[in-house]
């Protein structure tokens, strides 16, 4: 048996300098949030790594199963509200609130990819942003999440019933905790025989498929995990900042996680956290200009698209390579 | 006056009415989806801010040079499938060699650029239009009363559905189209221009949306999202029908319509769901839509 064609043979050597590269990156990224909150509002960086951690679960679809989900504002916009009723209303630890949403866009996960990876490509894109419409008009009309006010003054509480969590500080270092777990755990997945398989997948499924690979599996648990991640993000969202809206769970939220991805680099490890922290640091700096970010961000998604494919991360990773 | 299942016939008669109104706006629009994703293998995003943008031109052309609807039904179409030209040639022909995701992307930038400067001069507020005093008034049936207008957008919508199928499946030109879908490399060494041919469909996919964009200005007000919206229940109305079939894209459009028609009067809570729900039903039972081929 021939095993040079292996890819963990061939793809040894670029791996060790790939992984140097990756924990370099990783160091710095730690080191700057750290820092940050000491030169800019917290809450705005608390914010961000929300949009990092819904970003990267958003790019374990696309960028490692080549699963282009147009609908996880679904994910993250119910996970925010249940996170947010559960803070409020039943008076649940920010922990236990957490979890609250993360089981609820775990559930939304299963039930939505198991229909929607009945197809593929183009219309995978488009089942799942229907779904997502669908669960928009439910939340407009269910009584609990507030309509058009959404959940408002969500009390962010004691974590585990003890740490106060009302101090900016104390909800910065907790954000970021969540952030950098959840970030991990996504590192932990690509490089895992799972990941392997997902990238398999991508690259050619129906090669997956002769090799005895249940691709639709494999699939189904990606979009599940990558649900629940959102989740993640939306809870600590709604915790953090204090309230829940029909904003996180509309088609625009969807678009713009797209964007955030595809501007840092989809298929890259730290592309989403980056692009994440560049369109929002856009949307703070242009709140003035109004209706215009609609414009913005549109002009950025052609260019992106037409000249600018590899994202931020991925430019600077080819320039590396070099 | 009598009653269905506890329901006054007007009502009943009248939902039906606005679903078939409805459902002339999803078939022609799903329909234009299903032929420019047939030629150029995208899925145009942009598809909902074109329909909004034939509704603007015919409001914009009314205010500014005082030209009615029957001039706009014309031109409005003629200039946004102009537009969407320009669109081809100096974005999307670059796209053709890429996965079809990055068309989807690119035309969802489109879309967020048209519907951005949209709101921009026409604030977010819907924009009346007024109806041409030659559609206006009604008949009444017996059993309910007709609006002209509503019978016209109807009888037009199932004219120019036809006539498209017909030109596709019945003319030479679309004898060209379809192999040109299935095989344009040998189509292309038969000597016929492809790239002029995709283009044109793509201009003439948009102005289909341009032109239910005038026919919808009358019956919803212009608004700049008027598109935004719709564009995903035609995703959806999409993915139920698939795109293979002309024909099936037309009836699934009608079909849904009524539907939605119909569950507005007995189930009104879920009238803005239904067309989702049906489609998560054809997914479990016919995963590949209703008339669609396994791919």
């Amino acid at each position: 048996m021939d095993t040079t064609t292996s890819p963990v043979i061939t793809g040894a050597a670029p791996s060790v300098l790939r992984r140097n590269g990756e924990t370099i990156g990783f160091v710095i990224m730690v080191a700057a949030l750290i820092v940050a909150p000491f030169f800019t509002y917290p809450l705005f960086l608390m914010q961000a790594m929300c949009f990092a951690l819904f970003a990267c679960a958003f790019n374990l679809l696309i960028g490692y199963v080549g699963l282009l989900s147009f609908g996880h504002a679904l994910y993250f916009g119910w996970a925010s509200y249940l996170a947010a009723h559960a803070a409020k209303v039943w008076g649940f630890t920010p922990e236990l609130a957490i979890l609250t949403g993360t089981a609820t866009a775990a559930i939304f996960g299963l039930l939505a990819g198991s229909l929607a990876i009945r197809r593929q490509g183009i219309y995978f894109a488009m089942i799942t942003l229907a779904l997502a419409q669908m669960m928009y008009f439910v939340a407009l009309r269910m009584k609990f999440t507030g309509g058009e006010d959404g959940i408002q003054a969500v009390p962010r509480g004691r974590l585990f019933g003890v740490i106060d969590l009302s101090n900016e500080m104390t909800m910065y270092v907790f954000v970021l905790v969540v952030f950098l777990a959840g970030f991990l755990l996504i590192y932990r997945i690509i490089h895992s025989p799972f990941g392997e398989v997902l990238k398999a997948i991508r690259e050619n499924e129906p090669r997956a498929v002769s090799l005895g690979y249940k691709t639709d599996r494999y699939k189904l648990i990606a979009f599940v995990l990558s649900a629940t991640l959102a989740g993640v993000a939306g809870s600590t969202k709604a915790i953090t900042m204090q309230i829940a809206s029909l904003t996180d769970v509309n088609w625009p939220m969807s678009g713009e996680v797209v964007l955030m991805t595809l501007v840092g680099g989809l298929g890259t490890i730290f592309g989403p956290v980056v692009g994440a922290f560049v369109i929002l640091f856009m949307q703070f700096k242009l709140s003035v200009v109004g209706e215009w970010v609609l414009v913005i961000q549109g002009v950025i998604f052609v260019t992106c698209v037409l000249l600018f494919r590899r994202g931020i991360v991925g430019e600077i990773a080819a320039l590396f390579k070099r | 006056m009598f009653t269905i299942f506890g329901i006054p016939s007007a009502a009943l008669f009248g939902q039906l009415l606005i679903g078939l109104i409805n459902g002339s706006f999803y078939a022609l629009l799903s329909l234009g989806l299903a032929v420019i994703f047939g030629m150029l293998n995208i899925i145009n995003f942009a598809h909902g801010a074109q329909y909004m943008l034939g509704a603007v031109a015919a409001f914009l052309l009314l205010q500014w040079t005082g030209l009615g609807y029957w001039p706009a039904l014309v031109i409005a179409p003629l200039v946004v499938g102009a537009f969407g030209i320009v669109i081809e040639r100096t974005l999307l022909q670059w796209l053709y060699k890429l996965d079809h995701l990055y068309g989807l992307l690119l035309t969802f930038g489109v879309a967020l650029i048209v519907e951005g400067i949209a709101r921009n001069y026409l604030g977010s507020a819907g924009l009346p239009y007024v109806l041409p005093d030659s559609l206006r008034g009604g008949q009444n049936l017996g059993f309910m009363f007709l609006p002209n207008y509503r019978a016209w957008v109807i009888a037009v919508s199932l004219v120019i559905c036809f006539g498209t199928w017909f030109a596709i499946e019945r003319t030479r030109l679309g004898a060209y189209l379809r192999a040109a879908t299935e095989n344009p490399t040998l189509v292309r060494a038969f000597g016929i221009n492809v790239p002029v041919m995709i283009t044109l469909t793509y201009g003439f996919g948009v102005a289909l949306a341009a032109f239910a964009g005038v026919m919808a200005a009358p019956i919803y007000n212009v608004s700049p999202q008027m598109g935004a919206e719709l564009i995903i229940v035609v995703f959806a109305v999409v993915v139920i029908g698939g795109m293979g079939s002309i024909l099936g894209a037309i009836l699934t459009g009608f079909g849904l319509g009524i539907v939605e028609g119909l569950t507005k009067v007995f189930f009104p809570e879920a009238s803005n769901t239904v067309i989702f729900v049906i489609m998560a039903i054809v997914l479990l039972v016919r995963p590949a839509g209703l008339f669609g081929r396994r791919a």
